[in-house]
């Protein structure tokens, strides 16, 4: 853990949308994306009202639009098979620009890139103002079941060092002069794999036994209870209840 | 892979949701009786194993590389229970810090590449393993055909949540034939990579990989010069399971919401393969179901005008019918297995827990 204590998507910051608990965070960006997938499609306008909702909220955590727009580049490969659509799906078709493009393709194509892109940016704005031990007491608190948030917890704890150690056997590899350029080289990545694989549970049998230690019996102490006033949640909620009222908008009218 | 937001309908999404997180139910029970009570750090570190290896690329050719699904080697290395869960967190994890796959689709996602993959491996795997003879060969043998089945399995489980709740009007065969055919070849390279990766560990610490638990010798001690079988060690008592009535109650309680009130909000459209059959006129020959006019007939209750309500109640209606005659054959099978049991008393030496 060299690396600090913060994931790279985390953005340090003082803001009023940092400062929100992080269950309340949680449950409102799961509203906002139901609330967001259950627009019609038809309804374009509603997308860049969705779109200017979140850009007030980034504005708010002062996340500079360049950061958020290079996290959106995760969701390329969608772009692609979106833009696939048009071609493959039935029904009417139109002619744009010489190619013969199908509506229904394109409705769709329009229909997964909005609503993927508004969904990947609100999971971005959340991951960006909310740290990582933070996230998982708000899993907690939210009710998933705790053996599945200690093991989450486990995961994202373990998960640098497991990373850094495939790294390091890595730069093993390479400095030894080995170079993976085909399927005859599987074999050497598979070793290194393997040998992951021991280390990892190796290491998981050491970290039980130093849990046991030191008084494990199950379950992890929780020492600083978060609590969500009232007003906090009004506030997280003011986002999917805005979208909300647009939604409602888009259906009836 | 990962499926974005907006890419499969609400109620197909929340349906999936439900199956979802029943699974991950179903697998922390198991997988406290697979690892005990070091359940917590073991399948942590598992999972972060898994996310670790999907970041391992394999070079495949001309400057294309694929990476680790990960799904099969987690049930064979570890069992199907911690698997699932292994992959199901690695999934959650992926959804909410990296945004890869979206929030709505988690159900859909954990279904088809924790829970499909797994099970598939899990059971293809045990399968070849009981048929083939008992060497360490025929565990990688198993686990090269377990993983390469498993990719195209869940490409087909997500073409068929696509036919059922896509958004898009893609006829169904070719989406099929390009998933499937896709995911044929992922599948070679994941079969070879998990069949090598489990070969290595084999060699080294045989004991770790779950899959080949049935292959261990018992231990020999020589006493004056001749071999005499060592006193098995005591297996330690599996940890108490929690009572199921909570999880009964409430899988009952969501599935009566579902069935009698969300229901009605379905589409009202037909579902994408009747649509393709109608539209390929596959369905010209089709004569009305044997059971056409019974009284729950299309989804509605005869005799109540308002659809809403007949809907909800036809979906009620049915779900106490399913949960009773579900009930009924387990209660059956239970009672017959344990009248075998009765009648066969000299087989109780094999009744150790196959996983302590």
């Amino acid at each position: 853990m060299g690396a600090g204590h913060a994931h790279k998507l985390y953005r340090h910051a003082h803001s009023p949308v940092h400062a929100l608990p992080p269950h309340t965070k949680l449950a409102a960006v799961l509203a906002f994306v139901v609330v967001v997938v259950s627009t019609p499609r038809e309804a374009m306008w509603a997308f860049a009202l969705y779109a200017v909702l979140l850009a007030t909220v980034a504005y708010l955590a002062r996340v500079p639009a360049g950061f958020l727009l290079r996290r959106l580049l995760i969701e390329v490969p969608f772009v692609a098979f979106a833009l696939l659509m048009p071609f493959v799906a039935q029904g009417e078709r139109v002619e744009v620009l010489g190619m013969s493009l199908s509506v229904g393709g394109l409705w769709g194509a329009w229909n997964v890139l909005a609503k993927g892109t508004l969904g990947v940016a609100a999971s971005v704005l959340l991951a960006a103002t909310t740290e990582l031990r933070e996230l998982l007491l708000g899993l907690q608190r939210l009710r998933l079941p705790p053996l599945l948030v200690q093991i989450a917890t486990f995961m994202i704890r373990y998960g640098d060092v497991i990373t850094d150690e495939m790294r390091r056997m890595r730069i093993a590899r390479e400095s030894r002069g080995f170079e993976a350029s085909g399927v005859r080289h599987w074999g050497v990545l598979a070793k290194s794999a393997g040998a992951l694989f021991i280390r990892s549970y190796e290491r998981g049998e050491r970290v039980h036994l130093a849990m046991i230690s030191r008084g494990y019996a199950g379950a992890m102490p929780v020492i600083d209870e978060v609590t969500a006033s009232r007003a906090q949640w009004s506030y997280a909620f003011a986002l999917p209840f805005a979208a909300l009222v647009v939604c409602l908008l888009g259906w009836t009218l | 892979m990962h499926v974005p937001d907006g890419f499969i309908n609400a109620p197909v999404s929340a349906v999936a949701g439900v199956v979802a997180a029943g699974a991950v139910a179903v697998s922390l029970r198991g997988a406290r009786r697979e690892l005990d009570e070091r359940t917590a750090p073991l399948a942590g570190l598992v999972a972060a194993f898994i996310f670790a290896v999907q970041m391992l690329n394999f070079p495949v050719a001309a400057g294309t590389s694929g990476h680790l699904l990960g799904g099969a080697l987690a049930a064979i290395l570890v069992g199907p229970y911690t698997g699932v869960l292994c992959v199901s967190v690695v999934l959650l994890m992926q959804g909410i810090l990296f945004a890869d796959g979206g929030l709505t689709a988690l159900g859909v996602n954990i279904t088809v590449m924790a829970v499909v993959t797994t099970v598939v491996a899990y059971a293809v795997f045990r399968g070849l393993v009981k048929v083939l003879p008992r060497k360490r060969r025929s565990v990688t043998v198993s686990a090269f055909v377990a993983a390469l089945l498993s990719v195209p399995a869940a490409a087909a489980a997500f073409t068929l949540v696509y036919a059922v709740g896509g958004t898009t009007d893609v006829p169904l065969g070719s989406v099929l034939t390009a998933m499937v055919g896709v995911h044929t070849l992922i599948g070679i390279g994941e079969a070879a990579i998990t069949a090598a990766t489990v070969g290595a560990v084999i060699a080294v610490r045989p004991d770790l990989v779950h899959g080949a638990r049935g292959l261990t010798a018992p231990l020999k001690l020589r006493v004056n010069g001749e071999l005499v079988e060592a006193p098995a060690a005591p297996a330690p008592a599996p940890v108490a399971a929690r009572s199921p009535r909570r999880l009964v109650l409430a899988g009952l309680g969501v599935s009566l919401l579902l069935a009698g009130v969300v229901s009605f909000y379905a589409s009202a459209n037909p579902d994408g393969l009747e649509k393709v059959a109608a539209d390929k006129g596959i369905d010209a020959k089709v004569e009305d179901h044997a059971a056409a006019d019974s009284p729950l007939a299309d989804y509605g209750v005869q005799g109540i005008g308002d659809t809403r309500l007949s809907g909800g109640l036809a979906g009620v209606i049915g779900v106490g019918v399913t949960v009773v005659a579900g009930t009924g054959i387990f209660w059956a099978v239970r009672r017959r297995r344990t009248g075998d049991a009765e009648t066969v008393p000299a087989s109780s030496s094999s009744s150790v827990p196959e996983s302590a």
